[in-house]
């Protein structure tokens, strides 16, 4: 649904996908197989006005918390509701239903700023 | 800090071998999770499973006086039958808990006690200190012994293919064996909340039996499901719920208190706590909206704060559950806030264990 060779990613492991000026976010197939089995996802509110790097979103695994930062700036416009319900979805398809939230860019020139998909196989390759 | 300054395991490489996630626990090196917690929590509840606890201790107490000096350290009463073991709280004298540990009575003269790995060189000078007062000798041999935990509904008929009559063994006991030729010790016991045994052999030999379990597909496990487990039947973490500033009775082990006991270290200390009441207690909580609550987080009643939790996880369960020290004055059945990532959340205040089986 959303490529990752179309997605741009953020170092911190969010990857954003642009529709007209909104971008949908997500977490890489990288961040859920390090996160593992998520059990919870505390999604941000619909409105809320988020900065690059501000965390917005938690992502729980039985085992720990971990905190998703936006990849640009904007206001939230939309959440992922599926989640409440089914939070593991994020590990079945990280770029596809299992998306976290959708952000209304302040500056859809943000997008810029982050890595391609092969400049971010690159920053996780050991 | 890398992990080639940890502490190994004689399962270390097996585990890696098996898919663990290798971290530091307390120094050692181990497996958080192989092929997920919840896959591992469903093999425990449902099957069986097993864990590496070759990093646990064994100490063994001698001497004419061994059970004298055990009532005298344990503020349980320590069980001298033959083959019969106790679960124990190590106390100072201020009543507040070194560790807590399980004794076997091997012989009149002779014990087996199994401490946890972050207390063993805490429990052994303790241990030595006071048996100075006793004819007793204490030996740690927690270098020269494995252990693998099996545990689940089918733990027990599973290893009874390979240690004949082990279904025979009562809960809370011990026995002697003798596996790829040499001599180790079967207890049933566990700390998952299902029946099951744990298996002592040499360093040398305990990877055969690891072997040997695989191939009876038994599902390797990490501490992340144990910890899950252990939270779920109610079981305590020492080091995070309880510590030397606790008593057995702030953490809801009132049961492991024989204050009929004529002496034992730190009896003054409980009793005069006992008179006066408990400020706070170790109590259950269950969330009733949806989250995962951790340790540190505060709890609320009415807007006052009123405890920290000092475990919580995601139960497969039960969701949310934690425990943590609660002022005394909050009853059972309450409706509490608990503070997570600066959320507040509903939550109910419960009795552990929140799990319950017949073992």
């Amino acid at each position: 649904m959303y490529n990752q060779e179309n997605c741009r990613f953020a170092k911190t492991h969010e990857w954003a996908f642009a529709e007209g000026d909104v971008a949908v976010v997500g977490i890489s197939n990288h961040a859920q197989e390090e996160i593992s089995d998520i059990v919870f996802v505390d999604l941000p509110k619909v409105g809320q006005k988020t900065e690059v790097g501000k965390n917005c979103c938690v992502v729980e695994s039985v085992k720990s918390a971990s905190e998703i930062y936006a990849p640009v700036s904007g206001e939230i416009v939309e959440v992922n509701e599926a989640l409440n319900a089914d939070p593991a979805l994020v590990n079945r398809e990280p770029h596809g239903n299992g998306w976290l939230f959708k952000i209304k860019m302040a500056n859809p020139a943000e997008l810029d700023n982050l890595l391609d998909f092969n400049a971010y196989q690159a920053t996780i390759a050991k | 800090m890398g992990t080639e300054t940890l502490q190994k395991t004689p399962l270390a490489s097996r585990c890696e071998m098996s898919g663990g996630k290798m971290v530091d626990f307390h120094g050692w090196l181990l497996p958080v999770q192989f092929a997920g917690i919840l896959a591992e929590h469903k093999a425990v509840r449902e099957n069986v499973g097993m864990f590496d606890v070759s990093h646990m201790g064994q100490l063994f107490i001698e001497g004419k006086e061994a059970w004298p000096f055990l009532q005298y350290v344990s503020c349980n009463n320590i069980k001298n039958g033959p083959a019969e073991g106790t679960y124990f709280h190590i106390l100072t004298e201020q009543g507040t808990i070194i560790d807590d540990a399980i004794a076997f009575c091997l012989s009149p003269e002779q014990f087996l006690v199994v401490v946890n790995a972050a207390c063993v060189h805490t429990d052994f000078e303790w241990l030595t200190k006071q048996a100075k007062k006793f004819g007793v000798t204490v030996r740690n041999e927690s270098d020269r012994w494995g252990m693998i935990a099996v545990q689940g509904p089918k733990a027990v008929e599973t290893v009874n293919c390979m240690i004949p009559g082990v279904e025979d063994l009562p809960r809370f006991h011990i026995s002697p064996l003798t596996m790829f030729d040499a001599e180790g010790y079967v207890t049933r016991t566990g700390y998952t909340g299902e029946d099951g045994v744990e298996i002592m052999l040499p360093s040398d030999k305990i990877g055969l039996l690891w072997d040997e379990l695989l191939k009876h597909h038994v599902t390797p496990c990490g501490l992340g499901a144990r910890d899950v487990l252990r939270l779920e039947a109610g079981y305590l973490l020492n080091g995070e719920d309880a510590d030397q500033t606790r008593t057995p009775y702030e953490a809801n082990c009132g049961w492991v208190v024989k204050l009929s006991k004529e002496n034992f270290i730190g009896k003054e200390a409980l009793v005069a706590q006992k008179a006066q009441g408990l400020k706070e207690k170790l109590t259950g909580f269950v969330l009733t909206t949806p989250g995962v609550p951790r340790s540190g987080c505060k709890v609320f009643v009415n807007g006052e704060e009123k405890g920290v939790l000092t475990s919580g996880t995601f139960s497969p369960l039960f969701k949310g559950i934690a425990v943590g020290y609660l002022a005394s004055d909050v009853a059972v059945g309450s409706e509490v806030e608990i503070e997570i990532h600066g959320r507040r959340v509903r939550a109910q205040v419960v009795k552990p264990p929140f799990y319950k089986n017949r073992v």
